[in-house]
């Protein structure tokens, strides 16, 4: 049995470390900075273990309903703050505890030595805090000001280096186009502000987020209180922040650049906390998603195209999160396109096992970048004979994203593949063929990057490292705290025998450890949480996970026939995606292997055009930048502001200040210093007015 | 004596009085028709009072005399006014050895 405070710690550990950290650790122990690091670990190793309680309690329905505080009163609105545990909050409380804690144990080794390390591990602590406490809301106000939260703790990470100019741009960029689609959710937010009389009549509250579930519900008298227009449009709003948060596609574009950051930070943002809480909030509030087919049209065609563009992008990058952001973005893309077409529980299982390798993968480039001293996987390669278990986690890790049995992602990718091709009730039938389409043709593209970016880095000869290619670039090589190599500021750290360049060898144990936890997730997670075939495997019922999440989203509903079945494990389609895979995976080998030592060229370079369209990321990033914000924002809306500002504003203040300074000059002459002129003047003056009040009367 | 008539002659004095601040140069004739304005206003003042007084009188006989007490503090503030009035005008005769007001414009700048 969980305890209202013991729930509450959870949020309030990392807020503690986060304020211990700013507050005492930066200002007046800052010479053992190691303390801020095994402080967050410490706090958050004890969040896991409450977590893990919450979710047991939760798994045998021991969750009591919490208690709502007050918290403003407007007119007839009471926002309230609490707590909302259910089976989703419970999954993801413990996935982003857990993945939060093994990045932190990683980042003691991968940050040992930066001068910022304990405004690190305090920006660490806000960002689980913020993710936490969206996780735990029970009012969608109480979400709002967490999830803005989350926005600012990436932000200050993204940007951590923030005196390369490159990680500023991608903070401030991540920054305003999450904010474009929180725009949207806000607006949702105001439309139910606005609603509240209605919601207190049928004896609701339009902020508690169960209230807002039953509000889209139709009502014994007529019909819900949020229905038809209003409910597409208010769920499209909240579908705007969402896409913002997890990249979707026309917001897409902040996701890649955000790599900018430090690696350690990739990958808490690519796995459990930033652009898992879009799909959070779509999950959130499903039951209204449920009551709109024409959002849930919107969803899944987004979800879809999102996958197959992120995909083809992911091609051709020569970046090694580069190509694991698109990755994301394109896996992000499956969850939204499964929520599309009512695979609730299937999106959020890959959200949960996507969780563990998308990790592992983060972890395992910046273990790679550890020994070369850049990302760019042209000048990688041979990698396997000196960092062996680095290969052969990336290996489990891509095969997972893949989708190759039996590790997770194959489970869940297939839960998804079923999901999308079996329910087409929701929305029309055209929609769910093209969604199927586009994301059978992703898992192509998809097994081929991953094996390109396996053989690109790993195999082959060594082409030379951050040092050949800041050579190649023009550098002079000694600067180790050049803007050019992402995180060259290691070699300055590491021992002085290795001309301040790369040192080919295995990351350090405290870098490999989580690595090992996360790989062994990734090989058990997807079978463990959701064993098929078996009636129980160790006392977890077959199917658990998938049958838990759709058990909250009954509750939810509270009754209300939703259409919706846990979708079965299908041998077909696993067999369909795993043909399509391996095609994939033949296809990048037959490209890759055994290509000369020397050559950097990408046998892809031969597409043309294309190549150079997807390279370019489809342009998309040049339309944002030099199109919108440079043509149209700068030029355009900001040049019509200037003139308007320089003539028609300064002209008005300079004729104020030219009418006054010459109207002195003859009032000046009045003053002549004669009492009695002044005199007769108050006289007539007093004469004047009192003639007009007889007058005027 | 009707109240008309004490107010006609009240007006004349004022006007006199106000001719003589604004017309005369010297600055104690000057002072002279301040004070005439002052004693017209009192005659105002004495004349409404007792002009009043029967209505008031029913209501509250503390307020039969404001009119008449009105004017007596009007002659206690001139007495000090034309104290203060008259030290000026001998520290001006004694910066300047005039009394002329035409000429105090010193402070003009």
């Amino acid at each position: 049995m969980v305890s209202e405070p013991l729930v509450w710690a959870i949020l309030l550990l990392p807020v503690l470390s986060f304020l211990i950290i700013s507050l005492v650790i930066r200002p007046f122990l800052n010479r053992i900075p190691a303390l801020s690091g095994w402080l967050l670990i410490g706090c958050l190793l004890a969040a896991l273990a409450l977590s893990l309680m919450t979710l047991w309690a939760a798994a045998g329905h021991h969750v009591p309903e919490f208690r709502q505080h007050a918290w403003l009163s407007v007119g007839s609105a009471t926002i309230a703050f609490g707590l909302l545990v259910d089976p989703l909050t419970a999954v993801m409380l413990v996935v982003v505890t857990a993945v939060s804690l093994l990045v932190q144990v990683y980042s003691q080794g991968y940050m040992k030595g930066d001068p910022s390390y304990s405004r690190y591990y305090a920006y660490m602590s806000l960002f689980t805090a913020a993710m936490l406490g969206l996780l735990l809301a029970s009012n969608i106000v109480q979400l709002y000001m967490f999830w803005e939260l989350v926005g600012l703790a990436s932000y200050l990470l993204i940007g951590f280096w923030h005196h390369r100019p490159a990680a500023a741009a991608a903070a401030k960029k991540a920054f305003i186009m999450t904010r474009i689609g929180d725009v949207g959710f806000l607006i949702a937010i105001l439309y139910l502000f606005f609603q509240s009389d209605k919601f207190a009549a049928a004896g609701l509250n339009a902020f508690h987020i169960p209230d807002i579930w039953q509000a889209a519900q139709p009502l014994a008298a007529g019909g819900a209180i949020l229905g038809g227009a209003a409910l597409t449009w208010v769920v499209l709003g909240i579908f705007a922040g969402a896409a913002g948060k997890s990249a979707q596609f026309p917001l897409h574009a902040w996701l890649p650049d955000a790599m900018e950051g430090p690696t350690p930070v990739s990958a808490l943002i690519h796995a459990a906390t930033m652009v898992a809480a879009g799909v959070f909030l779509v999950a959130r509030f499903y039951p209204l998603f449920l009551a709109s087919s024409a959002a849930l049209t919107v969803v899944a065609l987004i979800g879809a195209f999102t996958a197959f563009l992120a995909a083809t992008m992911g091609l051709v990058m020569n970046d090694i999160k580069r190509v694991l952001a698109y990755s994301t973005v394109s896996q992000l893309g499956y969850m939204m396109a499964a929520l599309g077409m009512g695979a609730y529980s299937a999106a959020l299982f890959h959200l949960f096992t996507h969780a563990f390798f998308k990790a592992l993968l983060f972890l395992a480039a910046g273990s790679v970048n550890h020994a070369v001293d850049t990302f760019n996987m042209t000048y990688m390669g041979g990698l396997r004979r000196h960092m062996p278990w680095t290969y052969v986690l990336t290996i489990i890790g891509g095969l997972s994203l893949v989708g190759i049995i039996p590790l997770a992602g194959f489970w869940s990718k297939d839960e998804i593949l079923s999901g999308v091709w079996g329910s087409s009730e929701l929305v029309a039938p055209w929609v769910g063929r093209l969604t199927f389409l586009l994301l059978a043709v992703s898992v192509l593209l998809t097994a081929f990057y991953t094996l390109r970016l396996v053989i690109l880095t790993f195999h082959g000869q060594f082409r030379g490292g951050g040092e050949k290619e800041r050579e190649e670039a023009g550098v002079v090589a000694p600067a180790p705290v050049s803007a050019h190599a992402a995180d060259s500021h290691h070699s300055a750290a590491q021992p002085a025998g290795h001309g301040g360049g790369h040192h080919l060898a295995e990351s350090p144990m405290v870098m490999l450890l989580p690595m090992l936890v996360l790989g062994v997730g990734t090989v058990a997670a997807g079978y463990v949480a959701n064993p098929q075939w078996v009636h129980s495997l160790l006392g977890i019922p077959g199917h658990w996970i998938t049958e838990f999440f759709h058990l909250g989203l009954e509750e939810a509903l509270s009754g209300r026939e939703a259409h919706l079945a846990v979708p079965e494990f299908s041998l077909g389609m696993a067999a369909a995606s795993t043909l399509i895979a391996l095609a994939g995976l033949a296809l990048a080998a037959a490209l890759y292997r055994g290509r000369g030592a020397e050559t950097r060229k990408d046998p892809l370079e031969r597409g043309g055009p294309v190549y150079v369209l997807l390279n370019r990321r489809y342009l998309v990033d040049v339309l944002y930048e030099n199109v919108l914000t440079g043509r149209v924002f700068y030029r355009a809306v900001a040049g019509a502001l200037d003139w308007l500002d320089r003539n028609l504003v300064d002209g008005l203040v300079n004729l104020t200040g030219l009418v006054f300074r010459n109207a002195g000059r003859p009032l000046g002459l009045l003053q002549t210093g004669q009492v009695q002129f002044y005199a007769v003047a108050l006289t007539l003056g007093s004469l004047l007015v009192l003639l007009g009040y007889l007058v005027l009367r | 004596m009707s109240l008309q008539a004490m107010l006609i002659v009240a007006a004349a004095l004022f006007a006199i009085g106000l001719y003589g601040a604004l017309a005369r140069r010297n600055a104690i004739v000057v002072l002279m028709g301040i004070e005439l304005m002052f004693n017209a206003v009192n005659l105002t003042l004495v004349a409404m009072g007792r002009y009043v007084a029967p209505q008031t009188l029913q209501q509250d006989i503390s307020t039969v005399l404001t009119g008449q007490v009105f004017a007596l503090f009007i002659i206690a503030v001139a007495a000090a006014e034309v104290t203060l009035g008259l030290g000026i005008v001998f520290a001006m005769y004694r910066h300047t050895e005039s009394v002329d007001l035409t000429d105090a414009v010193q402070m003009r700048h």
